[in-house]
């Protein structure tokens, strides 16, 4: 309905006589962004931490000993292509395509895996040499910095496993539209977050 | 092979009964004193068949107004231990002098300063802060409820829960010893290795979850939900300061997660963050800690500035002074917080140039504070003072933050600073803003909105004894601590070798009888108001002849707040409707649509807090079975589709019938 908010006619209107709805969820959206912002400000302190003590290297290994560009680079095409395949999850759900959601949404976890895999491969063979979290303050921020980031990639796949398994149980309805775009967007902030630690962490840790 | 020593290991981690202080005379007393009032108000509850109606109607509710009661609830609470603590400090001050050490050893003494600390500012402070803006801040926009009900009552438990764990360090383990910021290298493993500091990090970490995502709700409530016509600039100033100080929640509560969680490795997995050796950086942690504590100091000053902007026109029956300015005020402070934290370390050593940028970021941080303080003057000015309780507390706020805001303008001149770093002068100093800032802003706004919440005024008579012993008891309290910090006194002294302080501190000693005085004085006005709430019924809705929109609904609201969604046309909207012919509906009521409650949050608190206590205690068992509990009783959650209903129109002709009666009894 329309209302009129002028203050010069003749008698004010101060209540709405007909409901009008909040459409239902009309929230989501901006409240998740601001989560997103928020997690965004913990990888900042993150980076400015691994900023302040990457050089620390306390007699220890430095990132030219330990870190492997090819294997970096498989890891962020892994975590670059679950990216791409989500698009097609959330294009495939706009044209209500239940099951091609589905197939793109389990191939960008698979993705997520093999970039969790990868990491974890990495770190073990880092602890294996001896560059642990413990030997210096440069690992230590290395580790958290990287881990947390992980750590997220890990719950991103709980979240798509859930996820699949409510897209079954109910359709393509609004609140799992809405769900998946949440995902979608967490999953894209996840790229963009690892962009940078594959910048920062990893080619300028081989510049030095 | 097990032997039975690593099995009782495995099974309780460093838990033993060595844990319990039953060798310590006070704790031993606390403990009974607790565990008879515990005993006495479960007994009560049971005798008189609560826990159904306190599960169903308050525990499990979304309804932000019984969850903003619920906070306020939890503060005043904390409010008890955390007073205990520092009257406890104050007695220690008053007696240990020369031969006499006192009565509270330097492990308990330590630890005491340190809980005082914590509590006043996360349990006290910030539910009472949190509590006004959850009950408001709906209210005031014309909404129903939040933008996430549920979450909103999860943040909620997750703050009991972080004041659970502190309260549960007092009878098993001890509590951290290391002042409330917690400054390694003091607070790592090699210095704190016993469970306090745990408890200390633990106990904040839950919190602080619950107060990360009740800012990101109220963010999105006040962008999202605001009524029709009602545009940002005719917003009451109380809701722009609280949109402010949640914006001052998100963007600094990460930073606080990441500290702690920093430094929580850097105790179990042995990192070196903060350490001293293999490259740690301890200055990194002060660093840190401050990016998030001074906004922190902002998120509890500005909901208190927005009291008073809301009870200064009331009571004087004009419209705010300078409506704009104080809204551009509240968003430069909000964003030159975040400018000036180094202020609390210029011993630091980071340099002239350094300093003096903080040094004078944080001078001109005053500027729009004094701003707002010359519009509450110019809004009283010429207006008709009506100086009821909760205006009597805006003229001591008044009068007390200015000298608080002064002496800050002394130690933000680094010089200065050098010489009154760490004194009882500093101590008097920030005291002197929260004291005089927020606490006074938390009871003016309780004693403003209490007959909005509960349908009766308080007592005046007993409100003005809490008032006068608190105004007094603060400056009796505080007065001799500047004193002695000009003298080079520093903080934390257990005990004394010069005679000629004792004066100073018993002075002090005073100063906190009064005001404890004040605190039973207010106990005992909420006691009596209740007692006489036929005589103080509040049958309008807008006892005090108000001016914004939670004054137009009933006393207390309906659960749907309003039966239709209000139109703003101006700031002021409920003076605005009073002046132009606002006629009350009566017919024409429709079905409300709500949300349901959930007792989800709840259960996800208690079991964090057993995730917590098993990390303290080093049970990792239970830290992990807990933990994926966590997880799986979340992720449950999200399959539940079925989260509101419709309040039937019956009940809404009902609810608003009987406020028709009530308004014809009242007039």
């Amino acid at each position: 309905m329309q209302i009129s908010f002028d203050n010069f006619g003749s008698e004010r209107v101060f209540y709405l006589k007909d409901e009008h709805e909040h459409a239902e969820g009309g929230s989501t959206m901006l409240g998740f962004w601001i989560y997103l912002m928020s997690d965004c400000l913990l990888f900042a302190i993150l980076f400015a931490t691994y900023g302040v003590l990457s050089t620390n290297y306390a007699a220890g290994p430095a990132p030219k000993d330990l870190f492997d560009l090819w294997t970096v680079a498989l890891n962020t095409t892994m975590l670059l292509l679950s990216s791409i395949t989500y698009g097609f999850a959330m294009l495939s759900a706009d044209e209500g395509k239940q099951r091609s959601t589905q197939f793109w949404l389990i191939v960008t976890a698979l993705f997520g895996l093999a970039f969790v895999g990868i990491e974890l491969r990495e770190f073990a063979h880092m602890i294996h040499d001896g560059a642990t979290p413990q030997r210096s303050a440069f690992l230590s921020s290395f580790f958290a910095l990287v881990s947390t980031h992980g750590l997220h990639v890990s719950f991103g796949i709980v979240w798509i496993v859930t996820s699949m398994v409510q897209v079954r149980m109910h359709g393509l309805i609004p609140a799992n539209k809405r769900r998946l775009m949440c995902l979608s967007l967490f999953w894209h902030f996840l790229d963009i977050v690892w962009i940078g630690v594959f910048t920062f962490v990893y080619l300028m840790g081989m510049l030095r | 092979m097990l032997t039975q020593s690593s099995l009782y290991k495995l099974i309780f981690g460093r838990l033993t009964l060595d844990a319990f202080p039953i060798h310590e005379p006070i704790l031993v007393g606390t403990f009974l004193v607790v565990a008879v009032g515990g005993i006495a108000i479960v007994g009560a509850i049971t005798y008189f068949r609560l826990w159904n109606y306190l599960w169903r109607e308050w525990f499990t509710s979304v309804d932000h107004k019984r969850i903003g009661v619920m906070y306020l609830v939890l503060g005043v609470v904390m409010l008890l231990r955390g007073f205990a603590d520092a009257f406890m400090m104050r007695m220690q001050q008053a007696v240990a002098f020369g031969a006499s050490q006192g009565y509270l050893p330097a492990h308990h003494y330590d630890q005491i300063f340190t809980a005082h600390g914590v509590i006043m500012i996360f349990f006290v402070a910030m539910p009472l802060v949190t509590g006004l803006m959850n009950y408001l801040v709906p209210l005031q926009i014309g909404a129903r409820d939040v933008s996430f009900p549920f979450l909103n009552n999860f943040s909620f438990w997750m703050t009991v829960g972080g004041a659970v764990l502190v309260m549960m360090s007092l009878f098993v383990g001890e509590f951290a010893r290391t002042g409330w910021l917690a400054y390694p290298p003091l607070s790592g493993i090699d210095y704190s290795p016993d469970v306090g500091m745990d408890y200390y990090i633990w106990g904040l970490q839950i919190a602080g979850v619950g107060t990360t995502l009740s800012g990101i709700n109220l963010i999105a409530t006040i962008v999202k939900l605001r009524a029709p016509g009602m545009t940002m600039m005719r917003m009451p100033v109380f809701t722009w300061t609280a949109l402010c100080t949640n914006i001052l929640i998100v963007a600094t509560f990460p930073v606080l997660a990441v500290t702690l969680a920093l430094l929580t490795l850097d105790r179990y997995v042995g990192t070196n963050f903060f350490t001293t050796g293999l490259g740690g950086n301890p200055m990194m942690y002060v660093n840190l800690i401050w990016i998030w504590g001074h906004p922190e100091v902002y998120i509890l000053v500005l909901p208190a500035f927005g009291v008073y902007s809301e009870i200064t026109p009331t009571f004087c029956g004009k419209r705010l002074f300078g409506y704009t300015s104080m809204v551009y005020a509240t968003v430069c402070i909000t964003i030159m917080s975040y400018l000036v934290w180094l202020h609390h370390f210029f011993t630091m050593g980071s340099g002239a140039s350094v300093n003096s940028f903080f040094g004078i970021t944080t001078m001109m941080i005053s500027i729009p504070t004094g701003a707002k303080i010359f519009n509450w003057l110019f809004t009283m000015y010429r207006g008709r003072i009506r100086f009821e309780l909760p205006m009597m507390w805006v003229v001591a706020f008044m009068l007390t933050f200015v000298i608080g805001g002064m002496t800050g303008v002394m130690l933000a001149i680094p010089p200065a600073d050098f010489v009154l770093h760490n004194s009882l002068f500093l101590v008097a100093h920030f005291h002197n803003v929260i004291i005089g800032g927020v606490v006074f802003g938390m009871f003016a706004g309780i004693n403003f909105w209490f007959p909005k919440a509960f349908g009766f005024k308080l007592d005046p008579f007993w409100g003005k004894v809490s008032f006068w012993c608190w105004v007094s008891g603060f400056w009796f309290a505080f007065t001799p601590l500047y004193v002695m910090g000009f003298m080079g006194v520093t903080r934390r002294l257990r005990h004394f070798d010069d005679p000629s302080l004792h004066i100073w501190t018993i002075i002090a000693a005073f100063g906190a009888i009064l005001i404890f005085i004040g605190i039973v004085a207010f106990l005992v006005q909420i006691f009596v108001s209740f007692l006489r709430r036929k005589e103080l019924c509040d049958s309008t809705g807008d006892p005090w002849n108000c001016r914004s929109l939670e004054w137009s609904t009933s006393s207390p609201p309906p659960p749907y707040n309003f039966a239709f969604t209000p139109v703003v046309h101006d700031r002021d909207a409920w003076w605005d409707m009073k002046t132009h012919g606002y006629v009350r509906p009566l017919e024409g009521f429709k079905p409300i649509h709500m949300p349901k409650n959930t007792g989800t949050g709840f259960i996800l608190s208690a079991l964090s807090v057993v995730c917590g206590f098993a990390m303290i205690w080093y049970i990792w068992w239970l830290a992990a079975l807990s933990f994926i509990a966590v997880l799986v009783v979340a992720i449950g959650h999200t399959f539940n589709y079925h989260r509101d209903h419709y309040v039937p129109a019956d009940d809404v002709v009902r609810t608003e019938d009987a406020r028709t009666h009530l308004l014809a009894s009242g007039a």
